[in-house]
C-alpha cells in the first residue's frame, strides 16, 4: 500500500519548497501557506502572551511600562484573530473544499490566491505599527479612546484589518462557490461532508458582516486623520454608534473563528471512533443557525453601555438561544463516541480536549447572556477566562486536532504520535490553569486589561502565569514533531485512518491535479460500520488503482 | 450480582443533581454582597452554578467514561455500530437547552426588572428631561451645580426610580477622568475622591465622562454602568452592609487604567452625618467650583499620583478643581 501510493506519486510532478513562495494558484499551496503563515503569527501573538502573563505574575507594572503592556495587548488580541484563528479555518478550507467535493480547484483560483496574498502585508503592517507607537485601544479600538492615543499605530491597525477583512470576503465567495457549484455530480448537499457545511455557514457569515466591520473602520479613520467626528463627543459625534457597527461584525466573528472548527471536530470524530456521525442534519442545520442567530445577538457586548433595558433583554433572549443550536452539536459529537471504537492518537485527544473545554466556555458563555449578571462580570478577567476557553479551548484544540488529522494527507508522512501525545498533555493542563483562575479573578472584582492589580488578586494570577509558560512550552513537542515528521516520519499511505471522505482517495499528498481520475462516491462520508466490507474493499480497489498506475 | 443499567444510570443521575444542588449553593466565588439587589444577583449565579455543574459533570463524565469503556483494542479493525441517531434521544437533548434557557431568561428578567432595569426614567432613551427636573429640584439651596455635559441626551443605566420610593435619594454627581473618579455631592457642596453614602438610604449616581469611556463598578454591589462622554448615565442602589467597597473602572481608559481606582464608603447614618460635618466646606468657597476638564493638560506625573499613593486621588484632584475655578474655566 505504502509502496504503490509512493509510485503513484512519483508519476506526477510535485510542487516545490519555492512554489509555496510565489503566487501560486493550487488551492493546496494556498492552503499550506495560509496554515504556515498563521501558525508563524501564532507564536508572535504567543509571545506578547507571555509578556502580558509575566507582567502580570506580579502587581506592580515592573516588567513593561502599561502603556507597552497596552500595546501588546491590542496587538495579541488582533493577532490571534485575525491572523492566527481566522487564517488558520480558511486554511483548511483551503486545503480541503476542492479535495472533499472531489473537484480540481477552487472555483475562482486566482481569487484565492489574491485572498492569501492580503493576509501577509495585513500583518507585517500590524506588528510594523510599533515603530510609530502601536495601538493602545485594544483588538475593539473604542473611540474617543482610540482617537486620542497614538494616530499613526491606530491608522496602521485600521489598514492592516481592512487587508485581512478584504481577504476574508475574497475568500468567503470562494467557499460558497466551490461548495454549492463544484460538487461531483453525485454528491447532493446531504452527502457532503460536515466540514463544507460549517463553511458554508461561516462563508454567509463572513459576507454578511465584514462589510460593516470596514464601514465602521473607514469611518473611525476620517474621526482619526481627516477630523471629522462620527464617533467623537467632542464634535458632537456618538462612540456608542461605532460600538454596534464594530460588534454588528464582530459578535458573528466569534462565530467565524469557531464554526470552521466545528467542522473540522465534525470530520475528526467519526473517523477515529469508527461510527457514522450521530445526527448527520441536526449538525448541519444547527451551524445554519447558530450562523444566523450568530447575527442578532452583537449587543451583548454592550449591556453595560448605553443601551436601553429592553434591548438588553431582546439580546439577552437570542443570546441564550444559540445555546440551544450549540447543545445540540456538543451532544451529538458525544453520541458519535459512545459505543464507538476510539483510537485514542494525537487527533483525537485534541478532539477529546475540544469537546471537554468548549463545554466549559459554552457554560460561562450561557452566564454572561444574563444581564443581571453580565452587569457585574462585564470587562473583568471572568470574560476573559470565557473566552479564552471557547477560543483556545475550542478553536485552536480543534485547529490542532485538524492538524494531526491532515497531516498525512498534506505532508505524506505520519506524525510521531509519542510527541503528539505530550504536546497534547501540555497544552491541555496549560490552558486549564492559565485560564480557569481567571473566572475567580474577575468574580472577585478584577478587571481586564490592566497592567497592575490589587495584591490581593496576585495567587490566582501567579498560578495563571505557570499555566502560561507551560502552554510556552508545549509549543516546543509540536514544532519539533512537525519538523521531524516532515522530513522523518514513516511514510504516509493515501488512506491511513481509512476515512471515507474524499480527499483520502487520492495520494498523500494529493497529486497536483488531485485526482487521476474524477472520484467516485462509494457511500456517505461517515458510513462506518454500515458495510463492514465497505472501508476494506474500498482499499483494496485503491490499491489495485495505485498498482496500476505504478506499474 | 449484577446491577442492571438502568438503576446504575439512576444512581449516577441522583449523584450529579445532588453535587450540583450542593456546589451551586456553595461555591463561595463571589465576593460579599452589599446590597439585596447584590443577593438577586447572586441568586441568579447560584441558579446558573448548579445547572453549570450538573451539565460539566454529565458532559465530562460522559467523555472520560467513552475515554476508558470505548477504547479500540490492538489489532481490532472493525467499525462501532452503524447507529446514525436517535430521533425521541435528540428531542431530548433539544428540549433540555430550550428549556433550560427559557427558565433562566424567566429569571434574569425578573431580576433585571428588580434591579430597576426596565424603569422608564432610568434607563430610556429619552429620560433627558426627567434628569433636569431631577437637577433643578436640588441646584436651589447651594447653587454650585455642576453644568452637566450632555445631560439632555440620554439617560442609561439601572436603578429604581429613586423618586418612587418615599425617601429622598441621595444624589452624587460622578466624573470619571483620565485617571480619577470624583464625586460632587450637591447637597452638601463636598467635592470628595471617594465617596461617601449612608446605607439604607437610595443613592443616585448621576455620572458622566470627562474625556474617554470609563465603566463605574463596584463588586460588591454587583453594579457596572459605562459613563460615556456626551451622555448621562444613571445608577441607583441602596447598600445594606457598612464597609468599604473598591470603586473600579471597568472601561479600558488609558495607559493607566488599573490605577482608576478610589474607595466606596458604605456608612451607618450616623458616621455619614460625621463625615459630612468634617467634611462640609464653607458656603462662599463652593461658589464658583467646576469640575475641570479633559486632563490632557496633566502631566504624567499627575497621571500617577492617584496610583502612586493610593487614597491620594482627593488631594491631586481637588488642587485641580481649584485652579480651573479659579481660572474660571467652566466645562
Ligand atoms: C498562549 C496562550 C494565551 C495566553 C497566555 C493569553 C493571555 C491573554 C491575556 C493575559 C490577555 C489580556 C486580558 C485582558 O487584560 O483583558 C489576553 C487577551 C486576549 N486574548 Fe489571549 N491568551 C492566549 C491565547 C489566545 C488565543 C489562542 C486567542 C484567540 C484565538 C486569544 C485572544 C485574545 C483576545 C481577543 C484578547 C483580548 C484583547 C483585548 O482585550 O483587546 N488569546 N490574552
Ligand atoms: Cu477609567
Ligand atoms: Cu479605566
Amino acid at each position: 500500500m505504502t509502496i504503490a501510493a509512493e509510485n503513484l506519486t512519483a508519476n506526477h510532478p510535485r510542487r516545490k519548497w519555492t512554489d509555496y513562495f510565489t503566487f501560486c494558484v493550487d488551492h493546496k499551496v494556498i492552503g499550506i501557506q495560509y496554515l504556515v503563515s498563521s501558525f508563524v503569527f501564532f507564536f508572535v501573538g504567543g509571545a506578547f502572551a507571555e509578556v502580558m502573563r509575566t507582567e502580570l505574575a506580579t502587581p506592580d507594572p515592573d516588567v513593561v511600562p502599561p502603556e507597552l503592556y497596552n500595546q501588546l495587548m491590542t496587538l495579541h488580541g488582533t493577532i490571534m484573530i485575525f491572523l492566527w484563528i481566522v487564517p488558520a479555518g480558511a486554511a483548511f478550507a483551503n486545503y480541503l473544499i476542492p479535495l472533499m467535493v472531489g473537484t480540481e480547484d477552487m472555483a475562482f483560483p486566482r481569487l484565492n490566491a489574491v485572498a492569501f496574498w492580503l493576509t501577509p502585508p495585513g500583518g507585517i503592517l500590524l506588528i510594523s505599527s510599533f515603530f510609530v507607537g502601536a495601538p493602545q485601544a485594544g483588538w475593539t479600538s473604542y473611540p474617543p479612546l482610540s482617537l486620542l492615543s497614538g494616530k499613526w499605530g491606530e491608522e496602521l491597525w485600521i489598514l492592516s484589518l481592512l487587508l485581512v477583512g478584504t481577504s476574508s470576503i475574497l475568500g468567503a465567495i470562494n467557499f460558497v462557490t466551490t461548495i454549492l457549484k463544484m460538487r461531483i455530480k453525485d454528491m447532493d448537499l446531504h452527502s457532503m461532508p460536515l466540514f463544507c457545511w460549517a463553511m458554508l455557514a461561516t462563508s454567509s457569515l463572513i459576507l454578511l458582516s465584514t462589510p460593516v466591520l470596514a464601514a465602521a473602520l473607514i469611518l473611525l479613520s476620517f474621526d482619526l486623520i481627516a477630523g471629522t467626528s462620527f464617533f467623537n463627543p467632542a464634535g458632537g459625534g456618538d462612540p456608542v454608534v461605532y460600538q454596534h457597527l464594530f460588534w454588528f461584525y464582530s459578535h458573528p466573528a466569534v462565530y467565524i473563528m469557531i464554526l470552521p472548527f466545528f467542522g473540522v471536530i465534525s470530520e475528526v470524530i467519526p473517523v477515529h471512533a469508527r461510527k457514522p456521525i450521530f445526527g448527520y442534519r441536526a449538525i448541519a442545520y444547527s451551524s445554519l443557525a447558530i450562523s444566523f442567530l450568530g447575527l442578532i445577538v452583537w449587543a451583548h457586548h454592550m449591556f453595560t453601555s448605553g443601551t436601553p433595558g429592553w434591548l438588553r433583554m431582546f439580546f439577552m433572549a437570542t443570546t441564550m438561544l444559540i445555546a440551544v443550536p450549540t447543545g445540540i452539536k456538543i451532544f451529538s459529537w458525544c453520541g458519535t463516541l459512545w459505543g464507538g471504537k476510539i483510537q485514542l492518537n494525537s487527533a483525537m485527544l485534541f478532539a477529546f480536549g475540544f469537546l471537554s473545554s468548549f463545554m466549559i466556555g459554552g457554560l460561562t458563555g450561557v452566564m454572561v447572556a444574563s444581564v443581571p449578571f453580565d452587569i457585574h462580570v462585564h470587562d473583568t478577567y471572568f470574560v476573559v477566562g470565557h473566552f479564552h476557553y471557547v477560543l483556545f479551548g475550542g478553536s485552536a484544540f480543534a485547529l490542532f486536532s485538524g492538524v494531526y488529522h491532515w497531516f498525512p494527507k498534506m505532508t505524506g508522512r505520519m506524525v510521531n504520535e509519542p510527541l503528539g501525545r505530550l504536546h497534547f498533555i501540555l497544552t491541555f493542563i496549560g490552558m486549564n490553569l492559565t485560564f480557569m483562575p481567571m473566572h475567580e479573578l474577575g468574580l472577585m472584582g478584577m478587571n481586564r486589561r490592566i497592567a497592575l492589580y490589587d495584591i490581593e488578586f496576585q495567587p490566582l494570577n501567579i498560578l495563571s502565569t505557570i499555566g502560561a509558560y507551560t502552554l510556552a512550552v508545549s509549543t516546543f513537542p509540536f514544532v519539533i514533531n512537525v519538523f521531524w515528521s516532515l522530513f522523518k516520519g514513516e511514510k504516509a499511505a493515501r488512506n491511513p485512518w481509512r476515512a471515507l471522505t474524499l480527499e483520502w482517495q487520492t495520494a498523500s499528498p494529493p497529486i497536483i491535479e488531485n485526482f487521476e481520475e474524477e472520484p467516485v462516491l462509494w457511500c456517505g462520508p461517515y458510513d462506518f460500520g454500515i458495510d463492514t466490507e465497505l472501508v476494506d474493499e474500498e482499499e483494496t480497489v485503491q490499491t489495485l488503482i495505485a498498482d496500476a498506475a505504478g506499474s | 450480582m449484577k446491577i442492571p443499567g438502568s438503576i446504575v444510570t439512576l444512581l449516577v443521575g441522583v449523584l450529579i443533581t445532588i453535587i450540583s444542588l450542593w456546589y451551586g449553593q456553595n461555591h463561595g466565588l463571589m465576593p460579599v454582597a452589599a446590597s439585596t439587589d447584590a443577593k438577586e444577583v447572586d441568586g441568579i449565579f447560584n441558579y446558573m452554578m448548579t445547572i453549570a455543574t450538573g451539565l460539566f459533570l454529565l458532559v465530562e463524565g460522559v467523555l472520560v467514561y467513552c475515554l476508558i469503556r470505548f477504547r479500540r483494542r490492538k489489532g481490532d479493525r472493525t467499525d462501532g455500530p452503524p447507529v446514525e441517531g436517535n430521533v425521541p434521544l435528540e428531542i431530548l437533548w433539544t428540549a433540555i437547552p430550550t428549556v433550560i434557557v427559557f427558565t433562566l431568561a424567566v429569571y434574569s428578567f425578573e431580576v433585571y426588572n428588580n434591579l430597576g432595569g426596565l424603569d422608564p426614567t432610568i434607563s430610556r432613551d429619552n429620560a433627558g428631561q426627567q434628569m433636569a427636573h431631577n437637577h433643578m429640584g436640588h441646584m436651589g439651596g447651594m447653587g454650585n451645580m455642576v453644568a452637566m455635559a450632555g445631560q439632555d441626551d440620554v439617560a442609561l443605566g439601572i436603578g429604581l426610580d429613586s423618586q418612587e420610593q418615599g425617601v429622598k435619594p441621595l444624589m452624587v454627581d460622578v466624573k470619571g477622568i483620565q485617571y480619577a473618579w470624583i464625586f460632587t455631592y450637591p447637597e452638601t457642596g463636598i467635592i470628595s475622591g471617594e465617596l461617601h453614602a449612608p446605607i439604607d438610604r437610595p443613592v443616585q449616581l448621576n455620572m458622566e465622562a470627562g474625556d474617554v469611556i470609563h465603566a463605574f463598578w463596584i463588586p460588591q454591589l454587583r453594579l457596572k454602568q459605562d459613563v460615556i462622554p456626551g451622555r448621562g448615565s444613571t445608577l441607583v442602589f441602596n447598600a445594606s452592609t457598612p464597609g468599604q467597597y473598591p470603586v473600579i473602572c471597568a472601561e479600558l481608559c488609558g495607559a493607566y487604567h488599573g490605577g482608576m481606582k478610589s474607595v466606596f464608603y458604605a456608612h451607618t447614618p450616623e458616621e455619614y452625618d460625621s463625615w459630612v460635618a468634617a467634611n462640609a466646606p464653607a458656603p462662599t468657597e463652593s461658589v464658583a467650583l467646576a469640575l475641570p476638564k479633559a486632563t490632557s493638560s496633566m502631566t504624567e506625573g499627575e497621571y500617577l499620583a492617584p496610583y502612586a499613593e493610593e487614597m491620594g486621588v482627593e488631594a491631586t484632584v481637588l488642587a485641580q478643581l481649584k485652579d480651573h475655578a479659579a481660572t474660571g474655566d467652566l466645562l
